[in-house]
């Protein structure tokens, strides 16, 4: 099978110091990836290069087998790869719908839309509304309701659902659950879940080993900017994985990375 | 979910609303939420009842058609010029240069025609391309070199107003020569009037430019953006929005927008004055605070402004009828700009 979105040989450095050594790095369709790694082992810089907000040194990324050079998120976006920000990225005092179509409004058709250049607000509420649902977050009762005044996790779900609501290809998800209490962290893990049951293929960084060990199908050990292995979550604990990411275990062998 | 972890055992008795609205409707958390999504409520209850104290106090001198139309003629200026600025405070910037960009298109349109003897629409034309150049000089600093707004426009305050000087040699054209020579340049001066009431030009300009704004602001992508900007500039540009040129493009048409106010301080003033419009920069930043508009950006609206700048105008005229000091004016309008920040800052809490 022919990987969705994959690197091979990236570099990266910021002056002497070498954030990305050669890595490899492939995303399967229909899987969630999760990237694991110490910190400044150089998993944000690989994101970063996948999602274009960081341009490599050397190395190539090929989407859907094809060669890609995205020179902004924007351009990655376009292509199909949406990122979900630890910031999440939305503006608090708007609304959901407004958020949800930040930088790709829609305009309504004939003079209204063509010369006043007006939104078309009830097209945008209905999608944003029936995106929302599909994802099963139709808890939030207002489309039309501030960013700001909806929960942690309720804020989660509208950037994971604004980045699946675009035919997206691959989705980026950076610590989602990081910043979320218990039980709001198992909602966003359905969430993944349920975003890939719909056939999205998902990168999932986070430094929470049991979520990571709960969705993932595969896991990207990063160390010293190289990916050191991928491993299953079914053949090996967490605290293997744990001791894979800091040196303390030789890694399973350099066919693992195959696997 | 067959490999859910250990310790999410516990959540099996899980309450499920836990994403529900636990809504306590309180009354004032229902206020809270009402002007949350209507930033112009404060300033049009506070401008209906100053009307109406006002109107209690004077009868009939305050409620004619004729001086409530007179307060649309006092505030139509700074209104003006509220309305540029209100879109910079959207992006969470400010104009300090705003009052100093419209006497200095002023000067521009009156001396291109006078001194250089261009046809005052060519005249015209210079003085709002001048205006738009110097906004954009602005736009460009604050979105390109990454200057702050405050710094960028003090300092366009003071070039704009000293070249204003130096160009005009300090001195003023006669309203009777404009008059006689290029009454256009005191178009918005013109006025009809329905009954007792009297609009000028210049304040029907106003009223349609804050609609035309509003409209603009609400129900366009543009619009949309230049809250994102002001909200979280780092989130609009990662969510797609070029905020760079949603920067530049509301510095211009804020420099393009004072420069209209120059145009109408010719016909509101009748002459061209290099020493009119001195405090036009805090008059409109005044008016956009009292309007509800978020220093800190991304909240509020133009109609908001609107009911501030007609807020200071009622007190004004208010107070000069009763026979007050005109010190009271101001020392009202400080008391109104405090409680306004403070409802915004109250605002701002407001969670669900």
């Amino acid at each position: 099978m022919q990987p969705i979105l994959s690197a091979s040989n990236l570099c990266k450095r910021y002056g002497r110091v070498t954030a990305l050594d050669n890595c490899d790095f492939e995303l399967m369709p229909g899987e969630i990836l999760a990237v694991i790694g110490d910190n400044g082992a150089g998993k944000s810089s690989l994101i970063k290069a996948l999602s274009g907000a960081i341009k490599v040194d050397s190395g190539d990324i090929f989407l859907d087998g094809k060669k890609v050079n995205f020179s902004s998120p924007i351009d990655a976006r376009n292509a199909g790869v949406e990122t979900v920000y630890q910031t999440l990225a939305m503006s608090p005092a708007l609304s959901i719908a407004d958020n949800m179509f930040m930088g790709r409004e829609l305009r309504k058709s004939g003079f209204m839309g063509k010369v006043l250049r007006q939104l078309d607000r009830p097209a945008m509420e209905r999608i944003a509304r029936q995106k929302l649902s599909d994802l099963g977050l139709m808890t939030i009762q207002n489309i039309n309701q501030a960013v700001e005044t909806l929960s942690g996790g309720q804020r989660q779900g509208v950037a994971v659902a604004r980045a699946a609501a675009f035919g997206s290809k691959v989705i980026i998800l950076d610590e989602p659950t990081a910043a979320l209490g218990v039980k709001e962290s198992r909602r966003v893990l359905d969430l993944i879940l349920d975003v890939r049951a719909r056939g999205i293929p998902i990168i999932l960084i986070s430094h929470n080993m049991p979520h990571v060990f709960e969705v993932a199908d595969r896991i990207h050990v990063h160390r010293l900017g190289q990916r050191l292995c991928v491993i299953d979550p079914k053949d090996y604990t967490m605290s293997d994985a744990v001791a894979f990411m800091t040196g303390a275990k030789a890694a399973p062998g350099t066919t693992a990375s195959a696997a | 979910m067959s490999n859910q972890s250990e310790a999410d055992g516990g959540l099996v008795a899980r309450v499920e609303s836990i994403a529900s609205f636990e809504h306590q409707h309180t009354m004032l958390s229902r206020i809270q939420h009402a002007l949350h999504s209507n930033p112009a409520l404060v300033p049009l209850i506070v401008l209906v009842l100053s009307v109406a104290v006002f109107g209690a106090l004077l009868g009939t001198k305050f409620f004619s058609s004729f001086a409530l139309t007179l307060i649309l003629q006092q505030v139509a200026i700074v209104g003006i010029v509220g309305a540029a600025q209100s879109l910079v405070i959207l992006t969470a910037g400010i104009d300090l240069s705003v009052g100093a960009i419209m006497v200095l298109s002023s000067v521009i349109m009156g001396q291109f025609t006078f001194r250089l003897g261009l046809p005052p629409a060519v005249a015209v034309a210079c003085g709002l391309a001048v205006g738009t150049f110097i906004g954009f000089v602005n736009g460009w600093l604050v979105a390109r070199i990454k200057l702050p707004p405050f710094i960028v426009t003090l300092g366009m305050w003071q070039i704009a107003l000293a070249s204003n000087f130096l160009y005009s040699g300090n001195e003023t054209i006669r309203a009777q020569d404009i008059e006689a020579s290029a009454p256009l340049l005191q178009f918005f001066g013109q006025s009809i009037s329905v009954g007792g009431a009297v609009f000028t030009y210049g304040v029907i300009f106003f009223i349609l430019l804050v609609l035309v704004l509003a409209y603009i602001l609400r129900h366009t992508a543009w619009g949309r953006h230049v809250y994102a900007v002001g909200d979280d500039p780092e989130a609009a540009e990662l969510s797609g929005v070029n905020t760079k040129r949603i920067l530049m493009s509301v510095y211009a048409l804020s420099g393009l927008i004072c420069a209209f106010a120059g145009w109408a301080l010719i016909g509101r003033i009748g002459s061209v004055s290099p020493t009119s419009g001195q405090f036009s920069n805090i008059e409109s930043i005044t008016a956009v605070v009292i309007g509800g508009i978020s220093l800190f950006g991304g909240r509020g609206s133009i109609l908001g402004m609107f009911f501030g700048a007609l807020i200071v105008g009622v007190f004004s005229l208010g107070l000069r009828l009763l026979g007050a000091d005109a010190q009271w004016t101001y020392l009202l309008i400080g008391v109104l700009i405090i409680g306004a920040v403070a409802v915004d800052q109250w605002i701002r809490k407001v969670s669900a």
